[in-house]
């Protein structure tokens, strides 16, 4: 896609070095139906730093995608490179859509969840925890239990414990999309803010194109069922961003709509497919 | 000149306080007025005191037996062995229950076996037991703990299969072992059912101390009630009820403490 302004800080693969390296993937499901595939051959290059998001129509294998790229899945075929993390952090932590803090544990249990389970000494537990809730406000609410809380502060402990867990990739699938306008805004400001901090790489997953641009690097969009990469694009706008500043641009509504261009082809075509199942 | 809102809504706050009240006094004193009617009854001959005798004449043994001491040592070796019994029954059933909720082959292994040896009436056994444990403390405690267990493995396992898949998922995100599993999700998750387990181990074990009492042994207050048959003692059979009836409530309410303690997720605040 062409843009007018160079994207400076959206890394390619050309300068930076590539994160994780995905070369035909494949990944089918055995229905009663018949195989489903929800990959197909999906062959990317994601740099490290980059913000990435892909975007498709719901059904189009992202969630799948992200899913191996967390080990909770296995490709059925094609291959994965990461390239090892720094130090002796984890590989990746995921920020799940809905609901997946532990009801039994604190907010300030849950966001220290995967320190504790790597033995962190609880100085830094303390220091790295505490310093998350905090940029996430958190921290009135540490010893609150998440029935205690609203779905967006559910969500902020969410993103407290992938931080606090220091990854080298966080992979962020639909985190937002449960929440009302005003909090998403909300979040995703905090969001670009705490990314800022560190830079890491991030997988982030959406059905809202205004969200991929409003927040990603690269827009990566998918085709419908089965799942493909049909257009990558760098996103022109320089960071730090402030999401309202941001959406206010020409530029801004340009570039969702060109997304959209993309984006609407492929939604048509998964609710063709929904109608033509129901009708059969 | 119109009532304003705030006081009728006073009117009606008192009003609802009032019916509070009244409830709590009413059943207060429902089992009071019957223990009276019952003392009339029994008194007037109107009904046969050889089996119902007289509230007051129950209570009057109570004091005999509390006195001579009889009472509380029955009633002690009876709580010991509920206790162990529990203990010996509650802990298998619970990790044996957590490990087949996790795991699908064990669950294909151990679902048949309880499947089939669960419908055998509990009591039936203890002649086995006794043949196998001898006349000692150690039939009645195994006793005790087939009860206990039974009600612990099938919660507990219920309780782990019903932790939302996504909590596992995390687990496995974050880098958990098997041990981080278990101890982090599997067992904190199923606590309100292996507690719901436990309450009802105990209520089968309380039955089945009474029985295994009654049979094979010469203490507990199994052996009380079965002892005061034999005297054709009513009253001490009804001192041995109560107490037993009484201990039951008494653990349930213990057990209902301490699931608030451990479960502080379930109460709203």
């Amino acid at each position: 896609m062409a843009s007018s302004t160079q994207p400076r800080s959206a890394p390619t693969p050309g300068d930076v070095p590539v994160k994780i390296r995905l070369r035909n993937l494949t990944k089918s499901f055995e229905t009663p139906s018949g195989t489903v595939t929800a990959l197909d051959n999906v062959s990317l290059d994601i740099a490290e730093g980059c913000f990435f998001m892909i975007v498709g129509p719901s059904g189009c294998g992202k969630t799948t995608l992200l899913r191996i790229l967390a080990n909770l899945e296995t490709a059925t075929s094609g291959s994965i490179e990461i390239s090892a993390p720094a130090e002796n952090r984890p590989g990746n932590s995921m920020v799940f859509q809905g609901d997946s803090l532990f009801p039994w544990m604190t907010v300030w249990d849950n966001a220290s969840y995967g320190l504790r389970l790597r033995h962190v000494p609880k100085t830094q537990i303390k220091e790295v925890v505490g310093h998350y809730l905090d940029r996430t406000g958190l921290t009135r609410f540490a010893h609150s239990y998440p029935h205690q809380l609203s779905g967006g502060m559910r969500q902020r402990v969410s993103i407290a414990r992938a931080f606090a867990n220091d990854p080298d990739i966080l992979l962020m699938d639909e985190p937002f999309s449960a929440l009302d306008e005003q909090n998403k805004l909300l979040l995703q400001e905090e969001l670009l803010r705490i990314w800022e901090e560190t830079r890491k790489t991030v997988l982030f997953i959406t059905h809202s194109v205004d969200e991929a641009v409003t927040l990603g690097d690269r827009v990566m969009v998918m085709t419908a069922q089965p799942g493909r990469a049909k257009e990558i694009a760098d996103v022109p706008f320089e960071r730090p961003r402030s999401v309202l500043e941001l959406r206010s641009r020409p530029a801004y509504g340009e570039f969702v709509y060109s997304i959209w261009g993309q984006l609407r082809d492929e939604v048509q075509r998964a609710r063709a497919r929904d109608l033509g199942e129901t009708k059969a | 000149m119109s009532t304003p809102p705030n006081v009728i809504q006073a009117a009606r706050l008192k009003k609802g306080f009032d019916r509070g009240r009244r409830d709590r006094l009413i059943s207060i004193a429902s089992p009071l007025i019957l223990l009276l009617i019952w003392e009339i009854a029994a008194r007037a001959g109107l009904i046969d005191q050889r089996f119902f005798p007289a509230p007051s004449k129950i209570f009057m043994t109570f004091l005999k037996l509390a006195g001579n001491g009889e009472l509380w040592s029955n009633t002690w070796t009876t709580l010991v062995r509920l206790f162990w019994g529990t203990l010996v029954g509650g802990i298998p059933g619970l990790l044996l229950g957590v490990a087949i909720g996790l795991s699908r082959p064990l669950r294909a292994v151990v679902d048949p076996l309880v499947s089939a040896t669960y419908p055998v009436p509990k009591s039936a056994i203890f002649p086995l037991l006794l043949l196998i444990c001898g006349l000692g403390e150690a039939s009645k405690i195994a006793m005790v703990a087939i009860g206990v267990f039974y009600p612990v493995l099938i919660n507990t396992a219920t309780g782990v299969l019903e932790i939302n898949k996504i909590y596992l998922d995390v687990g496995r995100n974050y880098g958990a072992n098997r041990w981080q599993v278990f101890s982090t999700i599997a067992l904190p998750g199923a606590v309100p059912h292996i507690m719901s387990g436990i309450k009802l181990g105990l209520g089968l074990g309380l039955m089945l101390i009474a029985i295994a009492e009654m049979i094979g042994s010469k203490s507990g207050l199994g052996y009380m009630i079965w002892n005061a048959w034999e005297l054709l003692s009513v009253e001490q059979m009804y001192v041995g009820l109560l107490v037993i009836a009484f201990l039951g409530f008494v653990l349930s309410t213990i057990l209902t403490e301490i699931e608030r303690k451990l479960v502080p997720w379930k109460t709203t605040r």
